[in-house]
């Protein structure tokens, strides 16, 4: 099943999440990760949920946030013309064995350190979601102690915007 | 004007035309009833039993009229009571505003006395619901709750209204009646290939359901199936908008629908669908669902396009509008073989009736029969949930809309008594309420509200001593294990009872009363109540098994 990031402009308000995330509930969809953040207006809200399903799925979905009182745009970010970022903090052994394993990973995804004690470092790492994966699987076998992630946020690049009233 | 809240809710909602609000008072909503009674000659209030009963009641009332129901509950167990109302509200899309107290904003989540998180607890069977923490908003949210309501396809709003809110003084400026929030038009190219795809039929088939009600389109139902020549079925929501004297009509279609709309939806090559969402008791099996017709699908609801089942054609609409084009722009049509073929099923299903109903027991048929002569047109028919409901919606000769009132989607029993209450005081009609003694028995406490009020209600209850529709399930699907279905062993008097509530009561056991005391029953003035005994193992027929689809139709007892 195809993944794909759908962004929601909600007014700012609070339960509006709790009425998104309930609505996917509900209806039996599952969310692979969800993101709120502030926006350019205070008086609105980003939601940013990237899932799995077909596109009779995607588009029961998008109709059924349209309907929710104060949800004002939907849109699919689609992946050709958006950009995708998500960031992960990842930590690691630090033992003089993988030490190098681990800093040569981190030069080459271009990510950083960004904490370093005696037994353990901690990686930042952004990008689409495949490279942080990729990333994941090189430095699993060290042994990850704990690790997060943001999930997805996605802006449509070029004169493209969310909420439909915005212009150049 | 200076007023406090709980003054500003009800001149809001007087400034909005209600004329009618049904609730139940309790310690955080005194002060909304003492405005209501310093208003009573403006707005009258209907004390229930149970708040559930009054959430039934002003469903009942907006059903019944057209009007958003307005309903008027406590905190905390007062607003829970209202669940299933509001519930049933949702599930058929019917226009209410419910309206809660709550405690003090200074109390909220605190776990204080009757505190209820109800906007958390109606999130999914509300179509929006409000908490109002500062009065500065309060008359413009009660409006929104309005404007929400009505517009679109219809639902319940819930205001839940903290008392510091109520108690609080802020300007009131009256307002004028909340419009709807006008629905877009279906595009020109969609009502082409509608058109298109009608002039392409053979076997066309119009399929209305609750929306087609709500949008008020009787009279386009009627015209569009007499320009193109094409019979007429609904969902059970759908029931009352087409008068069953209408030629081309076939009443309802699915799990127990009549025969011939059932059969005559399978046969069509294509199926015009307006205000109907295809639930699952309508369609049986998806895939085997009407395999041979294309689906236009028309509908106030865009999510209800290919939401249960794919469609051919989906148009999210202003439904009249689409109509009124639709019907101005199809060429007229004659299909005669079709109607012969649908005048050929309507034969072989009376062929079936006359089976079915030929004994010398009480049928269901025959006591609606005989309640039907005494009956109008526009007498507001309700039910409650289970077999008695079916029969009424296969049986009762519905002419004119908005008289079947009934709990569709959700299926509530209990719902009949409260509902009947909310139909007759929106009509001022008598108002016939078909229940059965296991749905009766769950909301018989709004016997009270009926006597106090002398609601004209006639109650009939088909009284068979058991859980007649799970009863039958059991007994095709279960191996007669009636597990918990045999009502034999209650000891409930229905006649006491009534004269207990102070209504007349009378009981039928033989068919050989049955006209006589119909005609005794209707000659009552205020509320009155029969017990009708009829047999236990009277099948609801036809019926589609669960899941199963038209081949696995069982028309008979015995067939399967």
């Amino acid at each position: 099943m195809e993944r794909y990031v759908i962004a929601i402009l909600v007014d700012n308000q609070p339960g509006i999440l709790t009425r998104v995330a309930s609505m996917f509930n509900r209806r039996g969809f599952n969310i692979d990760c969800l993101t709120v953040s502030e926006t350019e207006d205070s008086q609105h809200s980003r939601i940013t949920i990237a899932l799995r399903g077909d596109n009779s799925v995607r588009s029961q979905i998008i109709k059924q946030l349209r309907k929710l009182y104060n949800v004002k745009e939907v849109k699919v970010m689609e992946h050709g013309k958006s950009v995708y970022r998500e960031l992960a903090l990842i930590k690691l052994r630090n033992n003089p064995e993988t030490r190098h394993d681990v800093l040569s990973a981190v030069d080459i995804f271009r990510s950083k350190i960004v904490d370093f004690s005696p037994t353990t470092l901690c990686v930042e790492i952004t990008g689409e979601t495949s490279k942080i994966e990729a990333f994941i699987a090189l430095v699993e076998p060290i042994g990850i102690l704990e690790m997060c992630r943001t999930g997805v946020v996605a802006i449509e690049r070029g004169d493209s915007y969310l909420n439909s009233e915005t212009s150049l | 004007m200076i007023l406090t809240g709980a003054d500003i809710v009800v001149e809001t909602l007087i400034e909005q035309g209600v004329k009618t609000v049904f609730g139940y008072p309790g310690g955080q909503v005194i002060n909304l009833y003492d405005a209501l009674y310093t208003r009573s000659d403006r707005i009258k209030h209907v004390l229930t039993a149970h708040e559930q009963g009054a959430a039934h009641a002003a469903d009942g009332y907006a059903r019944a009229s057209g009007e958003v129901g307005v309903v008027i509950a406590t905190s905390g167990p007062g607003a829970t009571n209202l669940v299933t109302g509001i519930a049933t509200a949702y599930l058929d899309s019917v226009p209410l505003v419910a309206i809660t107290g709550n405690v003090p904003n200074s109390l909220i989540g605190r776990d204080s006395f009757q505190e209820v998180d109800i906007t958390g607890v109606t999130l999914p069977i509300t179509k929006h619901n409000f908490l109002v923490k500062s009065i500065d908003k309060l008359a413009d949210t009660i409006r929104e709750a309005f404007v929400i309501a009505k517009s679109g396809r219809p639902g319940p709003v819930l205001v839940d209204i903290p008392k510091d809110v109520q108690t609080a003084t802020f300007p009131y400026i009256p307002c004028s009646v909340v419009e709807k929030r006008p629905q877009r038009v279906a595009k020109g190219d969609k009502i082409s290939k509608a058109v298109q795809m009608i002039a392409e039929a053979q076997k066309p088939y119009i399929y209305y359901g609750g929306g087609a009600i709500s949008a008020g389109i009787s009279e386009e139902i009627a015209a569009l199936a007499e320009k193109i020549d094409a019979p007429i079925g609904c969902t059970m929501m759908g029931l009352s908008a087409v008068p069953v004297d209408n030629p081309r009509y076939l009443g309802m279609e699915g799990m127990h629908g009549h025969y011939a709309s059932s059969v005559g939806q399978d046969e069509a090559d294509l199926i015009i669908t307006i205000g109907a969402r295809f639930s699952d008791r309508a369609t049986g099996n998806v895939a085997k669902y009407a395999r041979r017709a294309k689906i236009i699908h028309i509908d106030a609801d865009g999510a209800e396009l290919n939401k249960n089942i794919n469609v051919d054609l989906g148009i999210e609409c202003d439904i009249k509008d689409a109509m009124q084009r639709l019907i101005g722009l199809v060429n007229e049509k004659q299909h005669p073989e079709w109607m012969a073929r649908i005048a050929e099923l309507k034969a072989q299903e009376h062929e079936q009736f006359l089976r079915v109903t030929a004994t010398d027991r009480i049928t269901p048929y025959a006591l609606i029969h005989e309640t039907a002569k005494y009956t109008n047109p526009d007498t507001p028919i309700v039910t409650d949930v289970g077999q008695h409901q079916m029969w009424v919606a296969q049986y009762y000769p519905f002419k004119q809309v908005r008289t079947f009132i009934s709990s569709g989607g959700l299926g509530t029993m209990g719902f009949g008594l409260g509902a009947a209450i909310g139909a007759a005081k929106a009509t001022g009609k008598r108002t016939v309420l078909f229940t059965g003694d296991g749905s009766f028995g769950m909301n018989l406490n709004e016997l009270a509200t009926v006597t106090a009020e002398n609601v004209p209600v006639t109650i009939i209850i088909m009284n068979n001593k058991v859980l007649g529709m799970v009863r039958q399930w059991q007994t095709l699907f279960f191996q007669q294990h009636y597990s918990n279905t045999d009502l034999h062993s209650r000891k409930t008097d229905f006649v006491k009872l009534a004269e207990a509530f102070g209504m007349p009561g009378y009981r039928i056991t033989a068919l050989s009363e049955l006209e006589t005391t119909v005609e005794k029953v209707f000659a009552e003035d205020g509320p009155v109540l029969v017990d009708v005994s009829i047999f236990e193992d009277e099948f609801v027929l036809p019926m589609l098994p669960p899941g199963g689809s038209i081949e696995d139709i069982i028309t008979e007892r015995g067939d399967k």
